[in-house]
């Protein structure tokens, strides 16, 4: 009991229930289909990234790259099909987006499981790479002529509709990109040999070299599989806004491993779950979108986050040291 | 593979190995039958290590025959060597202490199997018949850094054993264990054994493991100098083997001085760690303090040196009183202390010898706001000199250095600050047989300068080969007092058991 009680992802429920308490009683129009459904959308993109990041923190690194990768892959994508193929079908689109994400993590494979060099560094040198790259030989321009089945991809809906109580909605399919990012990770998490293997390097990467699992490969595909989400996470951004923008997306990557951490995973490695994500993504993306509703004004939106982060991240690191205080 | 074979299950003949001109192994013949547990001793530098790496494939040797199971391994790699049945269980286990404890018993043979999906439910089947092929129960889902460290080495020998180990290499595996825990280690050991599993001891507290043990090996500059039947040997015969001279820990006998009293504990009390301690120590004596894990005694350690902050009582130096729970205050009464667990408590390991004795002596080597630092270098090497820290280089990491020549250097930092009172908790753990009469040397030759020293040991040992006067802890109270020369080790560990 006190072990569920204790976990971050209890804590991330319990305010993320809290808060949409607060909002039903500040705003009865809150707790509707559209806010739901709005919120929905709002997590697609994020929730792939970070279901990336995560990947990363269990294998015991840490990626901010991939908020370059991802634009980088999704304004390529774009000026190649407009360039070459304006008519191209979505999933040919989403297809190159994806690889061209995965080339990319490629490189930041190779000089992490490569040459073994600190994650955060190579990183940190990939993300500035990527995007200058980017704005100096792809482009600068923001493009909203986009491919035209790169539009109707975002008008594709499961659903959509009005309540008997007047509420519009609208459910796309990238939210089943989304469901997919999250079973296909799910599996390889838990289903897999290559999956434990990356929980194993995080827990301890000299035990796992020792019981013959091949470091580097895993590494290299950690990173491999993460420049792929980014790749669909850009390319669902982009389709979404409906707009190419060079621009955008590089500068969330803290507040995804924000996310990411306020789920659960640690920082050492060797330790999250998707649901904890999940949950951290749901509440950051509450508050990006509705703090306003609860009475606080959107000016106050990072300090708000800041706050979630330390309180969220601060807690359960306490709890724990007063526990092995208390046991040595 | 499969045709019966009734030699030796590992046969080692004439194995050399040389690195770069320098011979760590030197024409060493070593056997291991099945079910036979052999005690392989040295120091540090002996070749042990060597002969382990080498016989489980991290190491190719340089000349030699190795036979596993009658067959002639040429290229041994670790692959091989584990599919030939051959495990190392390593000082640090070698766990994962995200993953469960099914999990970590499972991993590396699912591996082995190259399994490209998992099932836990396998996994969990794997892991319960070897904890019952071991008597042993643990809760298969428990995380492990849940566990406690005798439990930690549990899981690594069932992970041995669900890779069908037949011999299983153990390097230091008393170290970590309680008494208790040593002798249901030793009870897993010969059930083992009775099932055909051989193992091989690397450690340096050769006494415990002794009494499971079919053989002992010796190895000395990478040499083997000596070989016979567990029972011919005993901790005197095997330390002068493996120093290759007769180290004589002479006792001292009860404190003849009659200096004044130096420091002086009165009604020391933390409900749960201890209570009602109270004892006095003179200049120039050294002072046991001795308990089972759990009889207060690092707390009360670490209460003296202001790490632990006692509810109520009193420590006096030269009758000026020290605040409790304080340890800065501590340090300016001139107490030091240095803890057990070197590697976290007290050394910066990564940083250069040097810098590590230096660092509490910055403020005493200021000129003018700016750092004298040739004067505290020459400080520092004096005292490292003097406490024959052997070392290429004063700049090298403290990793670098064997735990004896690592517990000196924690030593001469203390040493540089010119205490009065010296806290020494387990001043030889880890520490090679050699190294540590020299670290006793030290010891009774701190008391003879006028210091007061307070030796924490369960190393009963130790304590009867520096200490004047032996005072017994248990359950948080100081029960005894024993002065040197007056009891024997087999006494002194009855007085503590009962």
């Amino acid at each position: 009991m006190t072990a569920l009680l204790t976990r971050n992802e209890t804590l991330v429920a319990v305010v993320i229930v809290l808060f949409c308490i607060v909002a039903t009683i500040s705003d009865p129009n809150f707790f509707t289909v559209t806010t739901l459904s709005d919120l929905l959308r709002a997590s697609i993109v994020l929730g792939i990234l970070a279901i990336g990041a995560m990947l990363v923190l269990i294998s015991g690194g840490i990626d901010v790259s991939f908020t370059a990768i991802a634009v980088s892959a999704m304004y390529i994508t774009t000026t190649t099909a407009l360039a070459l193929w304006p008519e191209m079908p979505w999933y040919f689109i989403f297809s190159l987006s994806i690889l061209i994400g995965a080339g990319l993590g490629a490189i930041n494979g190779v000089f992490i499981a490569g040459f073994g060099l600190p994650t955060l560094i190579v990183t940190l040198g990939t993300l500035s790479v990527f995007r200058g790259f980017l704005l100096t030989f792809v482009g600068s321009e923001r493009i909203s002529a986009l491919p035209p089945d790169m539009r109707n991809f975002s008008r594709m809906m499961i659903a959509r509709g009005t309540t008997e109580g007047g509420d519009f909605y609208a459910l796309p399919w990238a939210l089943a990109a989304l469901a997919f990012v999250i079973v296909l990770t799910a599996i390889l998490l838990h289903k897999t040999m290559l999956g434990r293997s990356i929980f194993a390097i995080g827990g301890s990467v000299e035990s796992a070299r020792r019981i013959g699992i091949n470091v580097r490969r895993t590494q290299f595909f950690v990173y491999v599989y993460v420049g792929a989400l980014a790749g669909l996470a850009g390319i669902l951004h982009g389709s979404m806004g409906r707009m190419a923008d060079p621009f955008s997306l590089v500068g969330l990557e803290l507040s995804v491993i924000a996310a990411v951490v306020l789920g659960g995973a640690r920082l050492i490695g060797g330790y999250g779950t998707i649901t904890g994500t999940l949950l951290g993504v749901a509440l950051i993306v509450l508050v990006q979108n509705s703090l306003i509703v609860i009475g606080i004004p959107s000016t106050w939106q990072s300090v708000t986050i800041g706050a979630l982060i330390l309180l969220g991240t601060g807690l359960p690191a306490y709890q724990a040291k007063r526990a092995a205080a208390r046991a040595g | 593979m499969t045709e019966p074979h009734t030699g030796a299950l590992v046969e080692m003949t004439g194995v050399t190995k040389r690195y770069s001109g320098v011979t760590a192994l030197d024409e060493v013949d070593f056997t291991v039958a099945a079910g036979e547990a052999v005690c392989l001793a040295g120091e540090n530098g002996s070749g042990k290590s060597t002969l382990i790496k080498i016989l489980s494939g991290v190491e190719q040797a340089t000349a030699g025959e190795i036979r596993i199971g009658g067959q002639a391994m040429t290229h041994l790699n670790p692959r091989t060597a584990t599919a030939a049945g051959v495990m190392v269980i390593f000082q640090d286990f070698s766990l994962f202490p995200n993953l469960s404890v099914a999990e970590n018993i499972a991993f590396a043979s699912e591996l082995s199997e190259h399994k490209r999906f998992f099932n836990r439910g396998h996994a969990r089947s794997v892991a319960r018949a070897v904890l019952d092929r071991i008597g042993v129960d643990i809760p298969l889902g428990a995380r492990l850094e849940t566990l406690p460290v005798a439990h930690k080495q549990l899981v690594a020998i069932c992970r041995a054993l669900a890779c069908a180990a037949r011999l299983i290499i153990m390097d230091e595996p008393t170290t970590a264990l309680t008494g208790r825990e040593v002798s249901r280690l030793l009870d897993i050991i010969r059930l083992l054994k009775t099932q055909g599993v051989a193992v091989i001891f690397v450690s340096h507290k050769l006494a415990e493991v002794l009494e499971v043990s079919e053989k002992v090996v010796v190895l000395r500059n990478g040499k083997k100098v000596a070989e016979g039947p567990a029972e011919t040997f005993d901790t005197a015969s095997l330390t002068k083997h493996m120093t290759g001279r007769e180290v004589h820990d002479a006792a001292p006998g009860p404190f003849a001085g009659s200096a004044e009293t130096l420091l002086e504990v009165k009604d020391l009390d933390k409900p749960g760690s201890f209570s009602d301690v109270s004892f006095a120590l003179r200049r120039g004596e050294v002072l046991g303090i001795t308990g089972l894990l759990g009889s207060g005694r690092t707390s009360l350690a670490k209460a003296l040196f202001g790490l632990v902050a006692p509810d109520s009582g009193s420590i006096t130096i030269d009758g000026t009183s020290v605040p409790l729970g304080d340890p800065i205050a501590a340090a300016e009464a001139r107490i030091g202390y240095v803890p057990e667990d070197r590697l976290t408590e007290g050394l910066f390991l990564t940083q250069s010898i040097l810098r590590n004795v230096a660092v509490g002596r910055l403020k005493d080597h200021e000129r003018g706001g700016f750092l004298d630092h040739r004067s505290l270098v020459a400080e520092a090497s004096d005292w490292l000199q003097r406490l024959k820290v052997k070392t290429p280089s004063i700049t090298a990491p403290v990793q670098s250095l064997s735990g004896g020549n690592q517990q000196r250097v924690a030593l001469a930092r203390w040493m540089a600050r010119a205490p009065q009172v010296l806290i020494l908790n387990g001043p030889s753990v880890g520490v090679d047989v050699g190294s540590k009469a020299d670290i006793h040397d030290i010891i009774r030759d701190l008391g003879a300068r006028g210091l007061g020293v307070i030796v924490i040991s369960d190393d009963l040992p130790e304590l009867l080969a520096t200490c004047h006067r032996i005072l017994v802890m248990k359950g948080g109270r100081m029960v005894e007092e024993i002065a040197a020369g007056t009891v024997t080790e087999d006494d002194l560990s009855h007085k503590l058991a009962s």
